[in-house]
Order: structure tokens, then sequence, then C-alpha cells
């Protein structure tokens, strides 16, 4: 592990990455990179290398966990062992149990699982290389493998964190800030900015609380804009496959379809998302409002869809359907 | 380790009275069950204490025993929490090893008692890369009556205020009160249909869209914070319930903790 660096903050106001305290790093995302998962993003944020796959709706196995109502959300995050400067022990442990836990309920009100009852739709991540941020990074990827896998969900789910380094705010700490900062809060937020993932340690007063959730908002919603572009460019390049097939005419035909899971369906209705996305893209304003929408919003379900009402099914939050097998090193 | 069944109609009615500020068991939305806080309540252990909040009970028993510190911090303590859901507690607990929610609580717990610096951790170093004190918390839910976070946490300080370091019975120099710095306290509240209960029952745990908690110091700066369940909330929600806790937390520790 490197030493405490004497200063985070240079006198330019720069950090010791050359950031500026609003900066996020730059986000890398690569939208179907598996064959055989149902949905699946590789995803660099910053030194961070993470790959999520979705899979699902499938059967629930075991089947005891099966919800009549709805479909379970499982979220699997797992640290590679080569993943960190000191081999970690493979497998899962406490610490992995928590962050599934927490980012499974940032992603689940998301998801409308009340249109697959019985199913489970499931969602590993694996941390391939760690630098500091994980969590937020895994989100990142599980989110837009959840798109890609073609899932309904209300919105996409952005993660960033804060911190306080020298007594300043900073937004999406490093190594060095996340280990010898005074503080870290990774957050999730939806397109709505409603936070669906807090946590924190260190030490903050209220009032840089405040400031500080301010500055990871717009830190999400710059990651945000990198996850829709990555979807966007995804389903055109697809487009552009499917064309070349000649099949112009199901297009305008599957306007208001699903989109099904399944890749060769998928990929005609995704042509006419993208467009929808662009048009909308071109008539929206740089900042996206409160509005519920995004690129697989518009993969509504059709007339079976029993109401947004989301509030009846999905608050019987029922936790912890995974994770047998624990130990306690911390 | 399905949560209850809720009935629609309970459900309803809990939400309907918020909507109203009311809760069922007549408190106001800010309002914290009673709280008591007995303390030495286990000989054998360096620290104990039994906790009650409303109709939940923990007990916490510290131990403190001399080990080898970690390579990467060789002069400071350990602190390792633990925290177990036996099915003693509630018909829903199953036994076994802990599961999602009892990590997440023990995890909880110990940021809270490490990020507030609570235990001057370097004065529990007996020898530089070989010996350190290690403080074992440990945390036996006895009855579930809705947030077990606070009281594991309330427990958690409690005992650690209590709690001795038993020098000489390992031949290290005097029996010592632990280097005691800082007391965080946490206090819960859950979103109910949009409305924020501070200290929540078992029911309104059950009914709730989410949980935030928020662990503060002396000072009443938040040393640490975790959102859980499925919901969301606004940043507003969120400052509302750091305001209120910081302050709650200042009254029970003025109450309880200051000796």
């Amino acid at each position: 592990m490197s030493e405490k660096p004497e200063k985070f903050i240079d006198e330019n106001g720069l950090r010791l990455d050359g950031r500026k305290p609003n900066q996020v790093r730059d986000i890398k995302i690569e939208v179907g990179v598996l064959e055989r998962a149902d949905g699946s993003c590789y995803l660099e944020f910053g030194k961070n290398k993470v790959m999520a796959a979705v899979y699902g709706p499938r059967e629930v196995h075991p089947r005891h966990q099966q919800k009549s109502t709805r479909a379970i959300v499982r979220y699997k995050y797992n640290m590679a062992a080569f993943s960190v400067e000191d081999r970690k022990r493979p497998g899962p442990d406490r610490r992995s149990t928590e962050v599934s836990k927490v980012s499974r309920e940032a992603l689940e009100d998301q998801v409308f699982t009340e249109y697959f009852p019985k199913s489970a739709i499931d969602i590993f991540v694996e941390v391939l290389q760690a630098d500091a941020g994980t969590r937020t990074a895994a989100l990142n990827a599980a989110s837009v493998a959840l798109a890609d896998a073609g899932i309904p969900m209300r919105g996409l789910v952005s993660a960033c964190a804060f911190g306080k380094v020298d007594d300043t705010l900073v937004v999406d700490l490093s190594k060095d800030e996340d280990n010898y900062g005074q503080a870290d809060v990774p957050i999730a937020m939806t397109q709505d900015g409603k936070i669906t993932l807090l946590q924190m340690d260190g030490h903050l007063t209220p009032e840089e609380l405040k400031a500080g959730l301010e500055m990871a908002q717009e830190g999400c919603r710059q990651v945000y804009e990198v996850q829709r572009q990555a979807l966007m460019d995804h389903y055109a390049k697809m487009q552009g496959e499917s064309t070349e097939e000649k099949d112009a005419e199901t297009k305008a035909q599957s306007k208001e379809e699903v989109v099904a899971p399944e890749e060769t369906e998928a990929s005609d209705d995704v042509d006419t998302e993208a467009e929808d996305v662009e048009d909308k893209v071109a008539g929206e304003s740089e900042d996206e409002e409160p509005e519920l929408e995004d690129v697989e919003e518009e993969a509504e379900v059709e007339e079976e869809n029993p109401a947004e009402d989301s509030e009846e099914t999905a608050d019987e939050m029922d936790e912890e359907p995974d994770t047998e097998e624990d130990e306690l090193n911390e | 380790m399905n949560k209850q069944v809720v009935s629609i109609i309970q459900k309803d009615q809990l939400i309907r009275m918020m909507l109203n500020d009311e809760r069922v068991d007549g408190r106001k939305p800010e309002e914290i069950r009673n709280i008591s806080i007995e303390t030495g309540v286990i000989d054998k252990a360096e620290g104990s204490a039994r906790v009650e909040i409303g109709k939940t009970k923990i007990i916490a028993g510290v131990k403190i025993q001399p080990g080898t510190p970690f390579p990467d911090t060789p002069d400071v303590g350990v602190i390792i929490t633990s925290l177990e859901l036996i099915p003693l507690a509630s018909p829903e607990f199953e036994s076994g090893p802990p599961r999602e929610n009892a990590i997440e609580l023990a995890r909880v717990t110990d940021r809270g008692v490490r990020e507030s610096g609570a235990i001057d951790l370097k004065k529990l170093c007996i020898t530089e890369g070989e010996k350190v004190w290690m403080v074992f918390i440990d945390i036996h839910v006895l009855d579930d009556g809705g947030n077990l976070m606070d009281a594991a946490s309330l427990g958690a300080i409690a005992a650690l205020l209590t709690a001795k370091i038993p020098g000489e019975r390992y031949g290290i120099g005097e029996d010592m009160p632990l280097p005691m710095r800082d007391i965080p306290v946490s206090v819960t509240a859950v979103d109910i249909g949009g409305n924020i209960a501070f200290d929540p029952s078992m029911e309104e745990e059950r009914v709730a869209d989410c949980k935030l908690t928020v662990i503060s110091n002396q000072e009443g700066a938040i040393a640490g914070m975790q959102k859980s369940g499925n919901g969301s909330l606004t940043v507003d929600q969120i400052n509302h319930i750091v305001d209120v806790s910081c302050k709650k937390a200042q009254e029970i520790r003025e109450k309880f903790l200051e000796i």
C-alpha cells in the first residue's frame, strides 16, 4: 500500500491525479460483451474493471425463494482474488455480502418485478481490478447489463461516491483518497434524482453531507450520460447489423413491442427503440428532468401490464434470499 | 428468512396514520420508544450491557484479549464485531451462520464504533507488530421488536464504555478502562409511504419502503450511515433524517451514556 500523501489537494485546487474536486474518473462502458448471459456489461471506472452479467427472468432455484406475485432479484458482488494488491481469499465474505445486499436494494425497485411472477433475475458482478469505488462501478455495470438483458425498468441507476480529503469535498474518491481520506459516501441515484443507495463512514458534518450529496448527484448524472450513450451505441450497432440482414419491414410493425430477451427479435425491436431514444435526446435538453423514462422504459410491456401501481407489489420487501456460506473474516 | 406477511389492511392503516403524523403506538413521528440500559450484566465479560428499546431486547458483551495485529496496521488494536440473529429472538430467525441482515447489522455497528474513533486504538498496542489488545464485540438479539440497528449500536457502545482491559489476567500491566474518546449513537428512521418515522417498531419496519440509519458522534458530526431496504429517499428526506437523528442521538447520549 502506498504511503499517506502529504496533501490531497494542491495549490491550484487539483487532486493528486489531476482531477478537479467535482470531476469523476473516466468511464468506459461496453455493452453485450458476453455470449451466454442475457445481458452483460464491461465497465471501467478509473482503474476499476468490472464485468456484470444478467440472467433471467428465469426459473427460481431453490424453489422456495419463488414469489407468486413477482420476480425476485438476486445480486452477487464478487471480487477476484487477483483484483487487489494482497491476494483476496476467494469466495463470499462479510463485506461482499453486505455490498451485495445494499446493491440489490438499490436496483430492485427500478425493475418491474411484477411482470415476471415466480421468476428470478440474477445479477452477477465480478470485480476484476479494484481501485476504490468498486461497489459504485459494479452497480453502474449491473444497471447497464439489466437494460441490455431487456428487463423492463423504471430507469437506469447510476452510482458515484463522494468523500472528504483535507477538509475538502471531492467526488468519486481515488484509492489514496479512500484509504486516507476523512469520509467516504457511496450513493446511487435513479434518473429522477432519488437516492437508492447510501452508505457512509468517516466524519462529516450535516452541512458537508448536504453539499456532498449534491456533488455526488451531479457525478451520478455524468455517469448516467455515459451509460445511456453506451446503450445507444450498442443498439445503433445492432441496428446496423440487422438492416444488413434486410428485415426492414419487421421494424414498422414492432413499434410498440416488448424487448424480448431472445436475440433475433430483440435486435429488431431495439432498432425502433434506438430511434425513439435518439428523437428524445434531440428534444431533450442536457439535464434530464424527473421523467421516469429512458431506454428500456420505452420497452413497455404491452397491455397486460398491471398498471404502474408499484405500491402493492413492490414493497413487501423481504430480505436476504441468498448467501448461505459466510465467514467472519473482515 | 422471509419477513412475515403483512396484511394489506394493516399496511394501509399504518400509511394512512402516518399521513396525519400518527403512529399505531401513539408516538409522534420523531418520538423514540423508551430506552433502558443496564451495564455490567455479565461478570465474565470485560464489558456488557443489556439494552431495551420498546419491546426490543439485546445483550452485548465485550471480550478483550491479546492477539496479533494486522500486518498493515501493526501498532493499533483490533475491533471485531459480530451479531447473531438467533432463533430465540423471533420466529423468523433461523439458526446457521449469519446471513445478510445479521452481517449488515454487525458491520454497521462496527462502522459506528470504528469511524467515530470511539476507541483509541493506538493505546491498545502492547508490542508493535507482535501483540495488541483485540476487542471483540458480540451482540445477541434476544427479542426482535423492531429497530435492532439502534439497539445493537447502543448495546455495543454501552458495553465498551464500561469495559476493562484485563491486564493482570494476562500479565500485561494493570487492569485499566478501555481508552474511549467518543460516544457514537445510532438513530434509525423509516420511510412509510413518503413519511418519515423514527425508531420504527417491528410492524413499521415491515411496511416501510426503506430505512436510513445515521450514527453521529459527540460533536454532532456524522460517523456512519446506511440505507437499507428497497425503496428510495429524496435528498430532502435524507437531510431531514440526518438533522433529527443527530439531535435524538445527543438526547440519548446525555440521558443514558454520559456518566
